[in-house]
C-alpha cells in the first residue's frame, strides 16, 4: 500500500460497535452527529425538513433538532445556494441539499462566482464553509435529468472541493470532514448505491449493503480525511482510478476477469491524492480510468493528463478511459450508455495486451 | 372521408392585426431635448407614514407613490421627516461631499493611468450615505459596486480604499480584485462581487442566520434597477418573505443600466417597489435624492426588521448623473441634458440648501467643507501612492496569488506557485530570490 494512501479502514466485523447500515443511513447519521456537535450546522433544501428528503437522508432530523436547524426551502437552487453563502458569511456552517445533481445548474453562479471565490476575493475576510449535498449518477433509469454526473463542472472551479463516497463507512466519515472543512465542498452521493453496492451486472439481483464489509459504520463521530484515496484492492497488473458507483463496477469486472488490479477509490477529486496515484501507476505501469460522466472534458481527461505527465516513463500502455458516451443520459438505452462490464472488460484487455 | 372541415378562426394568417414585438425605447437619445414633466414626483410631505408593523397588502400606495420630505422651499415636510439634529445632518452632508470629492479624484486617477478602472456614484450619494446612517454600525450590508458612500459613512479609511483601487502592496485584498470591489468585514461591509445581484440572496441568508441565532443584527442589501431582472432578485424576494427574514432590499433605480434605460428592466408599466406586492413584502418608493427621505425609509424598514415584522423592499428613485464607469461614455446613448432636467435635483445641493434654510449652515462653510474634503482625498492619494500604483511594481508577492483559494495550499497550487516564481527568475535573473518571495519588487 502506498505510504500516502489513507490507512483508515473500517472496523472489523467483530468490533463491539458493529452496526451494518446503508449509505442513506450513514449520511443521516453524519448529519445527525454534526447537528448535535455544532450549533452552527444547519440543513436546508427541498423536502428535507418535515418529510425527511426524497431519499430519506434527512429523515427524523427536523423532529430531533428543530425547525430552525433543519428546514424546507422554496424550489430555487439559486436561492438555496445563495442564502447558504450568506449564512456562511454570518458564521454558520450550512449543509444545503440539491435534490438531484441534474438540478444544481440554477445555483451554479452562486457556487462558481460566489462560494468558491469568497475566501480569495475577500483575502479571508469572508468564507463559505458550506457542504452542498446532492445525489448524482445514473444506473437507475433516471433518464436525462436524474442521472447526470456533473463533477467535472466543479473540479474545474478553483476554490471548490469535490468529494464522492462509495461506501456507507466512507460516506459518513467523509461527510463529517466536509461539514467541518472551511472550504466549500460539493458532496456528490451516488444514488445508485444508496441501498447497496452495484456491480454493473444489472441483470443480477442487487445485494444490500448489509453483506458488504464497508457497511459496518461505527456510531458516533469519526472522520476520513479529504484528499486521500482508498485502496480498494491491491494488485500488480494495472491501476484503476475510479470513484462512486464505478468503484464497485470496476472491482466486480476485475474479479470476474481474474485481473489483479490496484483499484484506487479517489474519494476526493479536488484536492486529488496525486501521490497515491503516482505510487500505484509506477508500480503497475498501466492505468485505467473509469467514470460515468460523459467523456469529453470529463474528470478522466484530467486524470489521464496527470498520469501521462507524471508517470510517463513507467507507462507500458496508453492510459485508457472508460466513461459514459458524449450524449445526454438516455432512458431506454441506459445499459447501452452505462460504462458497464463489457466496456471496462474491453479496455482492460487492451491495456494488458502487450 | 368527410367533407373538408370549415376553416378555424385561428388558422394561419387569420389573426388581425399582426402580432408586434414591443422593444422599449428611452424617451431621449443624444441630441434630444430632455423633458421629465411626465414624471409625477408628488408633493414633499404628502405621503403618510404607516406603522412599521403594517401588513404588506395594505401598503399598495407606498409602492406606487413617492415618499419625499424636502420640499421646493428646502424645508422638511410631513410625517416622514426623521427630525435629525443639525449635527447629524451636517455629518450626512459631509459624508456625501466626501464621496463626491473621492469620486472626482479617483476618476481622474484612472484617466492618469494610476489604475485600470473606476465607478462614480454621482447623484446617488444619499442612497448609500443616508441609508447606512439609519442602520446600526454592525448591521451587515451587502452592497453592489456603487455604494462607496457606506464605507465613507462608516469611517473606513479612504487611504485603504485607494490602496485597493491602486492594487498596490498595501491593498488589503492583495491586488486580487478589480478596483472598487471593496471588502471590509470589520465595517460590516460584505465583499463586492462583479456578478450582479448575487448579494441579494446572500443578504437574505445572512439575515436568516441572524434570526436562527436569535441575534439582533439585521442585513441590508443594494442592487441597481437593471439587476432586478436577474433570477437572484426573485430568489431573494421569495426567501425573504417565506422566512420573514430581517433584511432590507434596496433597489437603486437610477434609470440606467450601462446603456439600457430602466424600461429594459420592466419600468415602463410598473415601479420597482411594486414588485414587493407580489411577494408579500412591504414596499416603499422613495425620492432617492432626498437624504431625509432616504434616511427615514431605511429607518422605517430597519425598525420593522428588528421587530420581527419582516423584510422591506425600497425603491430609491434617482438618476445616474455620470457614465456607468470609466469605460463608458453616456453621450453615446442618452441626452446630455438629462442630468440638468432631472426633476429631483442633486442630493448634496438639496441637503445643503435645507441646512441653510434652517439656519444651520451657510455657503462659506460649504465651500470650506468642499475644500477640506478635496484636501483630505488628495493627502490620502499621496499616502496611498507611496505603496504603489497599478503596474508600477509595488504589489503583493507572487506567492499570494495562490493563497486563500483554499484554506490550505493543495499540492497542485504549490506546484503552480513554484512555476510562477521560476518564470520570474527567468525573466529577471539578477534579482535576489528573496525579492520574489518577499517584497514583490520589479514588475
Amino acid at each position: 500500500m502506498s505510504a500516502t494512501t489513507d490507512t483508515t479502514t473500517p472496523p472489523q466485523a467483530e468490533a463491539e460497535t458493529e452496526r451494518r447500515i446503508n449509505m442513506i443511513e450513514a449520511i443521516n447519521d453524519a448529519l445527525d452527529i454534526m447537528l448535535e456537535r455544532d450549533p452552527d450546522v444547519i440543513i436546508m433544501g427541498e423536502d428535507v425538513g418535515y418529510f425527511g428528503g426524497v431519499f430519506r437522508c434527512t429523515a427524523g432530523l427536523q423532529e430531533k433538532h428543530g425547525k430552525t436547524r433543519v428546514f424546507d426551502t422554496p424550489i430555487s437552487e439559486c436561492g438555496i445556494i445563495g442564502v447558504a453563502v450568506g449564512m456562511g458569511a454570518y458564521g454558520l456552517r450550512p449543509v444545503p441539499e440539491i435534490q438531484f445533481a441534474d438540478y444544481i445548474y440554477p445555483g451554479l453562479d452562486q457556487l462558481v462566482s460566489e462560494a468558491a471565490r469568497l475566501r480569495y476575493r475577500s483575502a479571508t475576510e469572508f468564507i463559505a464553509p458550506m457542504t452542498v449535498r446532492s445525489p448524482f449518477g445514473g444506473g437507475i433509469f433516471g433518464g436525462q435529468t436524474h442521472s447526470q454526473s456533473p463533477e467535472a463542472m466543479f473540479t474545474h472551479v478553483s476554490g471548490m472541493k469535490t468529494v464522492i463516497p462509495s461506501t456507507p463507512y466512507d460516506a459518513k466519515g467523509l461527510l463529517i470532514s466536509c461539514i467541518e472543512d472551511n472550504d466549500p465542498v460539493i458532496f456528490f452521493e451516488p444514488k445508485r448505491i444508496y441501498n447497496g453496492p452495484f456491480t454493473g451486472y444489472y441483470d443480477k439481483p442487487v445485494e444490500p449493503w448489509k453483506k458488504h464489509k464497508d457497511s459496518v459504520v461505527p456510531e458516533g463521530y469519526y472522520k476520513i480525511p479529504l484528499g486521500k484515496a482508498r485502496h480498494v484492492t491491491e494488485g500488480e497488473q494495472l491501476t484503476v482510478l475510479a470513484y462512486g458507483t464505478m468503484v464497485h463496477v470496476a472491482e466486480a469486472v476485475c474479479a470476474d476477469k481474474g485481473v489483479e488490479a490496484d483499484i484506487l477509490d479517489l474519494r476526493t477529486l479536488v484536492p486529488l491524492d496525486i501521490e497515491a496515484i503516482e505510487a500505484s501507476v509506477e508500480k503497475t505501469g498501466r492505468c485505467l480510468i473509469v467514470h460515468e460522466a460523459t467523456r469529453t472534458s470529463g474528470f478522466g481527461a484530467e486524470l489521464s493528463a496527470l498520469v501521462t505527465e507524471r508517470c510517463f516513463y513507467h507507462l507500458e500502455a496508453p492510459v485508457e478511459r472508460v466513461t459514459g458516451f458524449d450524449t445526454p443520459y438516455p432512458h431506454s438505452l441506459e445499459w447501452a450508455y452505462f460504462p458497464g462490464p463489457v466496456r471496462i472488460g474491453e479496455a482492460i484487455d487492451k491495456i494488458l495486451k502487450d | 372521408m368527410a367533407a373538408k372541415a370549415p376553416q378555424k378562426s385561428n388558422a394561419a394568417g387569420s389573426n388581425k392585426p399582426s402580432l408586434a414585438l414591443h422593444v422599449p425605447e428611452p424617451k431621449f437619445r443624444p441630441g434630444d431635448q430632455a423633458d421629465f414633466s411626465h414624471i409625477d414626483i408628488g408633493e414633499a410631505g404628502a405621503m403618510p407614514r404607516p406603522d412599521e408593523a403594517t401588513a404588506p397588502a395594505e401598503m399598495r400606495d407606498f409602492a406606487y407613490g413617492l415618499v419625499r420630505v424636502l420640499g421646493e422651499d428646502n424645508k422638511a415636510h410631513g410625517p416622514w421627516d426623521p427630525k435629525l439634529d443639525p449635527e447629524t445632518l451636517r455629518a450626512m452632508l459631509g459624508h456625501m461631499a466626501m464621496v463626491r470629492a473621492f469620486d472626482e479624484r479617483m476618476f481622474r486617477g484612472q484617466r492618469q493611468g494610476k489604475t485600470s478602472f473606476y465607478m462614480k456614484c454621482t447623484g446617488e450619494e444619499a442612497t448609500s450615505v443616508a441609508a447606512s446612517m439609519a442602520l446600526a454600525s454592525d448591521d451587515m450590508v451587502f452592497p453592489s459596486y456603487r455604494q462607496q458612500g457606506i464605507l465613507i459613512a462608516r469611517g473606513y479609511p479612504i487611504v485603504d480604499m485607494i490602496n485597493q483601487i491602486y492594487s498596490n502592496k498595501a491593498d488589503k485584498l492583495k491586488g486580487r480584485q478589480l478596483p472598487i470591489m471593496y471588502s471590509a468585514r470589520d465595517h460590516s461591509f460584505f465583499t463586492i462581487s462583479g456578478n450582479l445581484a448575487t448579494q441579494l440572496p446572500q443578504a437574505v441568508g445572512w439575515a436568516m442566520a441572524s434570526a436562527i441565532k436569535g441575534d439582533s443584527r439585521i442585513a441590508a442589501t443594494w442592487v441597481g434597477e437593471g439587476s432586478t431582472a436577474e433570477g437572484d432578485f426573485h430568489s431573494a424576494c421569495t426567501f425573504a418573505t417565506v422566512y420573514n427574514a430581517p433584511v432590507i432590499l434596496n433597489v437603486i433605480n437610477n434609470q440606467w443600466a450601462i446603456s439600457s434605460f430602466s424600461g429594459f428592466a420592466g419600468a415602463e408599466r410598473t415601479t420597482f417597489a411594486a414588485r414587493a406586492l407580489g411577494y408579500g413584502l412591504a414596499g416603499l418608493r422613495v425620492d432617492g435624492n432626498d437624504a431625509l427621505a432616504v434616511f427615514a425609509a431605511q429607518q422605517w424598514a430597519a425598525n420593522r426588521a428588528r421587530a420581527n415584522q419582516g423584510p422591506t423592499l425600497i425603491e430609491y428613485f434617482t438618476y445616474r448623473a455620470e457614465g456607468h464607469s470609466t469605460s463608458d461614455d453616456p453621450s453615446g446613448y442618452r441626452s446630455a441634458q438629462e442630468r440638468e432636467e432631472w426633476p429631483l435635483g442633486d442630493p448634496i445641493m438639496r441637503l445643503k440648501n435645507h441646512l441653510i434654510a434652517i439656519g444651520e449652515w451657510d455657503e462659506d462653510r460649504q465651500a470650506a467643507m468642499d475644500k477640506e474634503c478635496a484636501e483630505q482625498v488628495k493627502a490620502a492619494t499621496k499616502e496611498a501612492e507611496k505603496n504603489g500604483i497599478l503596474g508600477h511594481g509595488l504589489h503583493h508577492p507572487f506567492h499570494t496569488m495562490f493563497e486563500d483559494v483554499f484554506e490550505e495550499l493543495p499540492w497542485h497550487l504549490e506546484e503552480q506557485a513554484e512555476q510562477a516564481t521560476r518564470e520570474r527568475q527567468i525573466k529577471w535573473p539578477d534579482q535576489h530570490p528573496k525579492d520574489f518571495a518577499g517584497k514583490g519588487a520589479g514588475q
